[in-house]
């Protein structure tokens, strides 16, 4: 069995791939997700790619669905779609697209339009609960995302709804587009802007499996309550020369850029 | 147009007209709740637009979710609800659900293909005094442009029930545009609905009039009777179904008559007017007269009515168009035969 960490780098390596084509990939935003999406797939999420559509399967929405590169390679690590796929990822005709597509296995719903996604967890959850079924709802944002004013309407409904099988992920990495998230519109206070809606915040360093690991274990953090888990991140993690630069929300990999990227991912390997 | 009270409904007391009685949205909620009894996967997603709380809500509370006022999220979590087979009606305003949540149901309803019916109240002008931010002259333009989504307008209270169950099977996305103070019945008996398939409510082969909802179809009826009465034939086509659109029936119109004459309680611009056009100008060119509401917006206070006879939706423009039409094929026909006549005599002279 691969170890959760050598599954990340993996990740990485293989996000990094998917960068050398000619339209590039959101590579920051996607190497942050690292961790998180390894110990949500490898230990948390209750789906399977055998039955992809089972109904008492947890849900997954990667509302920031610019980060489908890590979305892609994750799915890869675990029987979703054949890893050597990967290597169409947004060319002409793949199944890969820059923002995922639901004809995907394991693709509940397109994302990429941001601020949608917390309401279709959301809807999912209140499924489940209505009809007294099992699954549960896990949602990634990404920080910006959360300027969204729709992330709110959901918030505050599920908040209301008090429901404690609905997940939100914040990949808190702090930088977006133009800068810092709270140099553009600031977030904080964000534990308490989510508490005063009616949710139990977990905070975590996102690139700490173990602390993942035990925080996914323990959800929901409060009984009644939906969850969620400020991961904090740092945009570009693994690879030096993108780390916490804003210049790495979306790169081409140049050959000499991806050889110098991945000698970075690798010069951090511990096994 | 008069309203007859024929027909007593087989098992109930009620006469059709106490049974349709009231506006198009509370036909509706009676129909939902029918709905729901029946089909255990039926929620009633709500956002705080007042009377399905007291009924759905009061009658079936664990199916009942209302959102509050938050037209984004009743799309996204409608979505949900539905991708995992449950069958949610989502509620909220026309001009809401087409422009403040239009992504959402672009996106997450349409572009899934999921069978969500999105419900709609406040169609057209009939929010009346309420103002142009209530008004929805556009929704059908915007809503148009979603793939794999149904869109109807049901004419009446009896049609809307009809439609409801009609559509209550489909597997795709389904869009209901209903209005929200009473208008007159248009039916006499219960109508036959299918979805994408126009009604024709009157057989004429002079000119034909294709209308969409309450006023414009009631419109295009006594428009029908006044031609009558000047010699004209006028075909009513009931366009309930705004997509797919009934390509059939206007074809034969634009073949069989001398023109078309749209109605409808929306902008002239990609509307009901605009859909017809698109289909004639390509397969069978012929004159049409659209009458909708022109491209300003409306700032004057009224009801539903005036609104819509201000705006030059009436009766009186559908009779003037449709005379127009009939006179313009006549004067084609004479324009013709004069120059089948002038180019016979020249070949006799030569």
């Amino acid at each position: 069995m691969t170890s959760l960490e050598e599954r990340a780098r993996r990740v990485r390596e293989r996000v990094l791939k998917m960068g050398t084509n000619p339209h590039g990939v959101h590579v920051g935003g996607s190497l942050s997700l690292a961790e998180i999406l390894t110990v949500l797939y490898g230990e948390v999420l209750r789906v399977s790619p055998e039955q992809p559509d089972r109904p008492d399967r947890d849900w997954f929405v990667l509302s920031k669905g610019h980060a489908s590169a890590a979305l892609y390679a994750v799915l890869a690590e675990h029987g979703f779609l054949d890893p050597a796929e990967l290597d169409t990822y947004a060319q002409a005709g793949s199944r890969l697209a820059g923002h995922p597509l639901r004809k995907l296995p394991g693709v509940e719903f397109p994302t990429g339009s941001l601020g949608h996604g917390l309401s279709l967890g959301l809807g999912v959850a209140l499924a489940a609960r209505r009809t007294g079924g099992t699954s549960r709802a896990f949602v990634v944002l990404g920080d910006g995302e959360l300027q969204e004013g729709s992330v709110w309407e959901a918030a505050m409904s599920a908040g209301h709804e008090g429901l404690d099988n609905l997940v939100a992920i914040v990949d808190r990495n702090r930088l977006q587009i133009t800068g810092g998230t709270e140099q553009c519109v600031s977030l904080e206070p964000l534990p308490d802007r989510w508490r005063s809606f009616g949710w139990a915040v977990a905070e975590v360093d996102g690139h700490d499996i173990d602390a993942l690991r035990a925080t996914f274990a323990a959800v929901p953090a409060t009984p009644g309550r939906p969850t969620v888990v400020i991961a904090n991140t740092v945009k570009g993690k693994g690879v030096r020369l993108f780390e916490d630069q804003k210049k790495s929300h979306a790169v081409q990999l140049t050959p000499r850029l991806h050889q110098r990227a991945l000698a970075s991912l690798n010069a951090g390997r511990t096994t | 147009m008069t309203v007859t009270v024929a027909e007593q409904l087989p098992g109930t007391e009620d006469s059709f007209a106490d049974r349709y009685a009231g506006a198009t949205r509370d036909v509706y909620r009676r129909t939902l709740l029918d709905l729901a009894r029946r089909d255990p996967l039926v929620f009633c997603v709500d956002t705080d637009t007042g009377g399905l709380e007291t009924t759905f809500g009061t009658e079936l509370p664990g199916r009942y979710i209302n959102v509050g006022i938050a037209e984004a999220n009743l799309m996204g979590v409608s979505a949900g609800l539905a991708a995992t087979g449950l069958r949610p009606y989502a509620h909220t305003l026309s001009g809401f659900a087409a422009a403040r949540a239009c992504e959402q149901l672009k996106v997450d309803i349409a572009g899934n293909n999921l069978p969500v019916r999105v419900v709609v109240t406040h169609g057209g002008l009939s929010s009346g005094h309420y103002g142009p931010t209530h008004h929805a002259v556009d929704d059908l333009a915007i809503l148009r442009t979603m793939p794999n989504l149904t869109i109807v307008v049901p004419a009446d209270a009896a049609e809307t029930e009809q439609a409801v169950l009609a559509t209550a099977d489909l597997p795709g996305p389904v869009l209901i545009r209903l209005g929200r103070a009473a208008t007159p019945l248009v039916h006499d008996t219960v109508p036959e609905f299918v979805p994408g398939r126009a009604a024709q409510l009157r057989d004429g082969d002079d000119v034909t009039i294709v209308a969409t909802g309450p006023h414009p179809v009631l419109m295009a009826l006594r428009a029908h009777d006044e031609l009558a009465t000047l010699g004209i034939s006028a075909r009513v086509l009931n366009m309930h179904t705004i997509k797919p659109l009934d390509t059939a029936a206007l074809l034969r119109a634009a073949r069989e008559t001398a023109g078309i004459v749209t109605v409808e309680d929306h902008l002239v611009v990609g509307g009901l007017g605009a859909a017809v056009c698109e289909v004639v100008t390509q397969d069978a060119p012929v004159r049409v007269r659209r009458i909708g509401v022109p491209d300003r917006f409306i700032d004057r206070v009224g009801d539903e009515r005036d609104l819509l006879v201000a705006a030059g939706v009436s009766t009186e423009r559908i009779v003037a168009q449709g005379l127009a039409l009939a006179e313009a094929q006549r004067n084609d026909r004479a324009l013709a035969e004069r120059h089948h006549a002038s180019r016979a005599g020249s070949s006799s002279r030569g």
